[in-house]
């Protein structure tokens, strides 16, 4: 019958055929944008590369653990401003620090979520990163006042390639979680919280757990954000940011790791291609959130899936 | 005393209350080791309010539950699963987003050493191990077309049967089912009893369950409790709880 052959053959990275493919053309993709001698596509792949760290993260909590948080830009300016002040360390412990101190905002904010749900947690992490805008634009110690901070800046090609790889090793560590017992404590919580208790999953750790991951990369998106910039103000940390990574999660495809990579690629690309018309940009985005929730909820990464099964099954059905 | 087994579970004057709504009044009653009783009663008798009692997700207003020597008072849930009991609910409720097989090893997951960093680095002895275990429940149940299926896209049938593996995939001591038959063709339910038979030998399970169909819980439990509006009305076998005037009552009064 149907039996399984070999567990380790269930459990092998990247079995399908489909996402073997789309893996070895995001590896092609990143390989050729430096030879393209274009320096705007440097500079774009790599803040799809910075972003997505943070949509992945994101997307663990929002997607995976179904707990709807606007708290981002709160962790995204923990993660820079703690990165520019810790900058004389060596340069992974300053972002590894960076990726804790938001971890451990994120255990902070997360207890709410014991208590809140659905649309009550959303205003109550919403408060949280206003009240981290609040505390940045009035504490000159922390912020340098109008002056703002200033982060040191390794060339773009060098970024480019660091920030490629890290989201690579973020993405591998994102699958490995998913599919494992944490990751799986986390979608049962989605699905029914009474049902995760009555197998014996702790409703406060698994919460707390998915705030702290998801905070830690949000932190480093902002580490590598201030990197990118070298140079921060609050004003960077405001609402806005707050819609652009929810747009990458809603657009993406919620709880899908390429949907998190499409997700930002798509609010990095989009006012790019409106260029001067910079208002236009937020309506952009409220409207695709809109079409994607009405036409496909699944996001991109809901309708690719969906096209390989067309294809599959095609001509049959 | 000292012939006797020693029980189980003990419930005693268990009492709670929704408002003015009394659910459960005075309730009580022992399980020994390896026994298999049914609760019957109509509507709002209190039976599933008893097993949320027991199984953590209410407090009950006064009252003890004793598990193998220990109060559950006051544990949450998931403490209850931990001692080793498992539970299914009338209205089902899985994790609908995942797959058979997902579910199953959630029904695992008291049991999985937790080691975030292996997580992370995809160290996967501890998972192969539980796959086994849930791939003989997939066998012993019938799963093997849906092992990869989302529950969501599941058949009612197949879903109360994958309830029913994920309890079992707990390995518990003590099984609650919450109308393990209710839904069910004639078809299914006798497969579903022909089942709770033989998991009972080979798990060496005990068992608790309601069940309205009087004749599925008589084949089942050699012992069962009545309820009637929060009180227990009747208890001993089949046969003695059903000549009983008050459950005759309380049947009639629930179908008038
Ligand atoms: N969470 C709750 N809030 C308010 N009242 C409740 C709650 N749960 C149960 N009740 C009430 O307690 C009483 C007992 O309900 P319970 O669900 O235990 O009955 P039951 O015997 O399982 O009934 P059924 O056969 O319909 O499943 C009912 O009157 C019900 O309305
Ligand atoms: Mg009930």
């Amino acid at each position: 019958m149907d039996l399984v052959e070999s567990h380790q053959e269930e459990l092998r990275f990247a079995r399908g055929r489909v996402v073997r493919a789309l893996l070895i053309a995001g590896v092609a993709i990143a390989i050729a944008v430096p030879f393209s001698g274009q320096p705007a596509w440097i500079v774009r792949g790599t803040l799809i590369a910075i972003t997505a760290i943070g949509v992945l993260g994101q997307n663990l909590l929002i997607g995976h653990t179904g707990q709807i948080s606007f708290g981002q830009a709160g962790f995204l300016a923990i993660g820079a401003y703690t990165f520019a002040h810790v900058q004389m360390l060596p340069w992974p412990l300053a972002l590894l620090v960076a990726g804790l101190a938001a971890a451990v905002a994120g255990v902070l904010v997360g207890f709410p979520s014991l208590r809140l749900k659905g649309p009550y947690l959303a205003i109550a992490t919403l408060g949280f990163g206003i009240a981290v805008y609040q505390l940045l634009a009035n504490a000159s110690w922390l912020s340098g006042g109008r002056t703002g901070v200033a982060v040191q800046r390794p060339p773009m090609e060098w970024l480019y390639w660091q920030d490629v790889l890290l989201l690579a090793i973020f993405a591998l560590a994102t699958v490995n979680l998913i599919s494992s017992y944490a990751g799986r404590a986390f979608m049962a919580v989605r699905d029914s919280e009474i049902a995760a208790e009555a197998v014996g999953v702790n409703l406060t750790r698994t919460k707390l757990l998915a705030f702290a991951v998801s905070s830690f990369y949000t932190g480093v998106h902002g580490a590598l954000f201030a990197q990118f910039l070298g140079h921060l103000e609050p004003e960077l940390f405001n609402l806005g940011e707050v819609l652009t990574l929810f747009v990458a999660i809603t657009v993406g495809g919620l709880a899908s790791i390429e949907g998190s990579i499409f997700g930002a690629a798509f609010v990095v690309l989009a006012p790019a291609v409106f260029g001067a018309a910079r208002w236009a940009v937020p309506v952009l985005f409220g409207g695709s959130i809109i079409v994607v929730l009405v036409f496909e909820p699944g996001g991109l990464a809901g309708g690719l899936r969906k096209a390989r099964v067309a294809l599959e099954q095609w001509p049959f059905r | 005393m000292a012939d006797l087994p020693r029980p189980l579970l003990t419930v005693e004057g268990l009492s709670l209350a929704f408002g003015g709504i009394r659910a459960l009044r005075g309730v009580g009653f022992s399980l020994a080791e390896g026994e298999t009783l049914a609760v019957i009663g109509p509507n709002g008798s209190g039976k599933t309010s008893l097993f949320n009692c027991i199984s953590g997700a209410y407090t009950p207003g006064a009252g003890s539950i004793t598990f193998q020597g220990k109060s559950l008072l006051g544990l949450s849930p998931d403490r209850v699963a931990r001692r080793g009991i498992a539970r299914t609910f009338q209205n089902l409720r899985l994790f609908l987003g995942l797959p058979v097989i997902d579910n199953l090893l959630l029904g695992r997951h008291l049991h999985f050493r937790k080691n975030l960093a292996a997580a992370f680095f995809r160290l996967r002895g501890e998972e192969i191990r539980h796959r086994e275990k849930c791939e003989e429940l997939i066998e012993f149940l019938d799963l093997e077309p849906y092992r990869n299926v989302r529950v969501a896209d599941c058949a009612y049938g197949v879903q109360k049967r994958v309830e029913l593996a994920r309890a079992l995939a707990l390995e518990p001591r003590l099984l609650l089912l919450d109308e393990p038959a209710s839904g069910l063709t004639g078809e299914e339910k006798e497969e579903v009893a022909y089942w709770l038979h033989e998991m009972r030998g080979r798990f060496g399970l005990t068992l608790l369950f309601v069940e309205h169909d009087l004749r599925f819980a008589s084949r089942l439990a050699p012992r069962m409790i009545a309820l009637d509006r929060g009180e227990k009305i009747a208890e001993g076998t089949p046969a003695e709880v059903q000549r009983q005037p008050a459950v005759a009552r309380a049947y009639l009064g629930d179908a008038a």
